[in-house]
């Protein structure tokens, strides 16, 4: 039955060989590769509320009376876009579940791309041959932040509307063209003449999510072609893959992944308030609230903009807002510049042009890797820094000394950051057998009060035990026969025989 | 260097397909205790069944936004959970191998596509360099060319739009509702959003003019020069969009006579000409100038003499 559908397959496409080799493809088994399936998920989670949200949306800056079931805004004059997401909200059966699933699902989506994008760098991944996909993915995680910032922006919120003002001064920072570039983007001066809202909603939904589709198609595609990386580890060389194949072993743990990964955003947009627009009311742009910060993903950026020093630079009848300018523009146009320059960068100082396969512990590549954490204290510590205001109140400092603190900050504990792991990792690298785990040594004491240390049971894990890998099987015999005659009972035939977690 | 010690890696074309016995220790569960695992996968889907079902019934019974939550996305979370044991406790671990090939094709291989790609291209433009020019040329205009409906076309040019609001000479003052301000509305230390009379019903007018009007104690002000008549009874008008990113610089602190922009926590001296004492913001806030009328109403002597909000371009 399921040999004819095959044959009636392979007769028409040839899928056989091809097939066969796919569902005996190897995944390494290593937590940190999960990393990666959580932002597939969370983005197939992303289009299935995405498309769900779209059925009740209303992408208009058009005003209206707004009518719903939340009493506090009755007979208010707001968007139809707040509107309709006050009533996605209120009026839609699941409705709040969904929305707030969906802005979940991007705040981990942008999350798990930032932390894959960091086991991919801490380890050595991106180097050849696998330039071009470290170059698909950091394109993704550009992507997706700005995908973020569009979808928060359209409900057309207080606390939105505000980002979307700062966002056209950011604009209009830009010499020669920013104002051009925000009139027309906006269709005016902000705000605009109403098409903001439907420009970004036909960005937000179709373009920005097509591309994602397909670079993400590309990512996997590359991803296949040239097979997983891998630790170095018993029986793994340069040149195979050790670990479970596709076809059933990563597919069912894969797909159980995915529902858990999806029950745990369904639960976290059911049981966790986000965004509650209806509180921050629509946006007039004469209003604003107090502790206003961003999506945490824009926090990094609304850090730099707080901390930047009032340069404006004015001469020759012209202003270059460079207070914004710098920290809004440049600074991200660098920051994604070294990301995409990464693998070549590295390239030129180690002159590693070999093709590597076998990923790198970050321990032993102290340089690399301390680059990689100053980088992330930076990172860090201008997000802590987008909310200077908070922080001020809470450990009732002035807002002054807040300020100047993290103008220091920003330097220091980067190159402390740096340097620690630098000397960490040098230590690391000369103790043997880090990382692995020890076989317990039991001390016991006889009645006669003689002591006796006795190794402890044998566990998984403990390194003799793993087997040498073997290929996938294609036929396996003897899986008729009964599983109770007790002849081919597979624990009394292997006893004790257990595969080392990696 | 990878390319030769490859090729012996490399297996043949037709490699006996590898069988395996039901009792090859590579397709023996990881679990030590096969049966319980069975249990304790099949308790989960249990739950995960009884989550989804619950999920159910709170939708049919018109739905609760925790528990539904809690229901279905325990129930999604626990059939995950049983599946994913199912993959890891139950079904062959190995650890199973597959060769990787290198992805540089051989050597002739590469010749041949690289020289199809150069000789095929000498062909294509050889003695009709000019053809290729006028080609690109062509290319060239229209990539400039389909870039005029697609920008062009979206709003305006800025003009002097950036440089103007809507108060004029002899603007009256009034809040958001459209009441007018008159000189008696504050106590000092008040402080007031306020806009040019007519303009109160549009978001794109508010968007600009927005004013926010505080009345100091008089001997308190720190006059600049040529705004000595600007603030009558010691009430003073700033344009409340922020110099550093437009936000409205919403929070007056009466204590310290200080504007806040809640959005980078810029801080302008309310006495001192709304200067910027703190943060990002690189200038004042442009002040309107006042006067009271006969009828005691609070006006505007003039329009703004300098763009309101951040720095562009053109700001000169």
């Amino acid at each position: 039955m399921i040999e004819d559908a095959l044959n009636w397959l392979d007769d028409r496409l040839g899928v056989s060989k091809g097939g066969r080799s796919f569902l005996d493809k190897i995944f390494p088994d290593h937590w940190s590769f999960l990393l990666g399936e959580i932002a597939l998920y969370s983005f197939v989670v992303l289009i299935a509320t995405g498309v769900f949200l779209t059925l009740y949306f209303v992408p208009s800056a058009k005003d209206v009376i707004y009518h719903g079931s939340y009493l506090p805004l009755r007979g208010q004059k707001v968007s139809e876009a707040y509107a309709s997401t006050v009533h996605i909200s209120f009026g839609v059966r699941s409705g709040l579940v969904i929305r707030q699933m969906h802005h979940w699902a991007a705040d981990v989506f942008v999350g798990a791309i930032a932390v894959h994008m960091c086991r991919i760098f801490f380890t050595g991944a991106f180097r050849k041959p696998r330039e071009l996909n470290w170059i698909v993915g950091v394109t993704l995680l550009t992507l997706a932040i700005m995908n973020g910032f569009l979808g928060y922006s359209l409900p057309d919120d207080l606390v939105s509307g505000a980002g979307l003002r700062i966002a056209y001064s950011i604009l209009l920072s830009i010499p020669l063209v920013g104002s051009y570039l925000a009139f027309f983007l906006f269709g005016g001066k902000f705000p605009g003449n109403g098409s903001i809202i439907p420009r970004m909603f036909i960005l937000h939904v179709l373009v920005l999510p097509a591309i994602i589709a397909a670079l993400i198609g590309a990512h996997l595609f590359l991803l296949v072609r040239q097979k997983h990386t891998q630790f170095s580890g018993k029986g793994r060389t340069e040149h195979n893959v050790v670990g479970s194949p596709m076809y059933p072993t990563f597919m069912a743990k894969t797909t159980g992944f995915f529902f858990m990964v999806t029950g745990v955003l369904w639960a976290l947009g059911g049981l966790v308030q986000i965004n509650p627009i209806w509180l921050f009311g629509p946006y007039e742009p004469y209003k604003v609230s107090y502790a206003v910060q961003p999506d945490w993903y824009m926090g990094w950026l609304d850090g730099a903009l707080r901390i930047m020093p009032s340069w404006e630079f004015v001469g020759f009848g012209h202003t270059i807002p460079l207070e914004v300018l710098l920290p809004a523009i440049v600074f991200p146009g660098l920051t994604f510049g070294i990301f995409y320059a990464w693998p070549f960068i590295e390239e030129k100082f180690t002159k590693d042009h070999a093709v590597h396969h076998i990923l790198d512990r970050p321990r032993d590549r102290p340089k690399r890797t301390a680059v990689g954490a100053g980088a992330l204290a930076f990172y860090f510590t201008l997000f802590a820094a987008s909310s200077t205001d908070v922080l001020a109140n809470f450990f009732q400092v002035s807002l002054n000394t807040v300020l100047w603190s993290f103008r220091f900050l920003v330097v220091i504990v980067p190159i402390v950051v740096a340097l620690a792991t630098y000397r960490i990792c040098l230590d690391m690298a000369g103790v043997q057998g880090i990382g692995k785990r020890k076989r317990a040594l039991v001390v016991t004491r006889s009645a006669e009060g003689e002591y006796a240390t006795l190794p402890s049971a044998e566990r998984p894990g403990d390194e003799h035990h793993e087997l040498d890998p073997a290929p996938v099987p294609v036929r396996i015999e003897g899986l008729d026969s009964d599983p109770d005659s007790g002849t081919l009972d597979p624990l009394s035939a292997a006893p004790g025989i257990r595969r080392a977690p990696r | 260097m990878e390319g030769s010690a490859a090729v012996e890696d490399r297996p043949g074309e037709h490699e006996a397909l590898p069988i395996a016995s039901f009792d090859d220790p590579h397709l023996q569960p990881y679990a030590r205790d096969p049966k319980r695992a069975e249990r304790l996968i099949a308790v989960l889907f249990v739950l995960g069944i009884l989550g989804v079902i619950g999920y159910g019934a709170v939708f049919w019974q018109g739905g609760q936004t925790q528990l539904e939550g809690g229901f279905l996305g325990g129930g999604l979370f626990f059939i995950g959970f049983g599946l994913s044991a199912w993959g890891k406790y139950l079904l062959p671990q190995g650890p199973f191998v597959e060769s990787r090939h290198p992805m540089s094709s051989p050597e002739p291989d590469r010749e041949a596509m690289a020289s199809a790609v150069v000789d095929r291209g000498k062909m294509v433009f050889r003695r009709r360099g000019f053809l290729g020019t006028l080609l690109g040329a062509g290319m060239g205009v229209f990539g400039i060319v389909a870039t005029f409906p697609l920008i062009r076309s979206l709003g305006p040019k800025p003009g002097n739009a950036l440089d103007t609001t809507n108060w004029k000479k002899g603007s009256r003052l009034v809040t958001m509702d459209g009441r007018p301000v008159s000189v008696h509305d504050l106590e000092v230390g008040g402080s007031l959003t306020v806009f040019p009379e007519g303009y109160t019903d549009s978001i794109r007018a508010e968007a600009t003019d927005q004013t926010i009007l505080v009345r100091a104690a008089a001997s308190s002000i720190v006059t600049q020069p040529g705004r000595e008549t600007w603030g009558p009874a010691g009430y003073l008008a700033y344009s409340k969009v922020c110099t550093h990113a437009g936000c409205p610089v919403g929070l007056y602190m009466e204590q310290t006579q200080q504007l806040l922009c809640p959005c980078h926590q810029s801080l302008f001296d309310v006495l001192d000409g709304a200067a910027p004492v703190f943060g990002p913001a690189p200038r004042p806030l442009p002040q309107l100038p006042l006067y009271v009328d006969a009828h005691g109403w609070l006006r505007a002597q003039a329009p703004y003499d300098q763009p309101v909000g951040p720095g562009f371009w053109e700001r000169s």
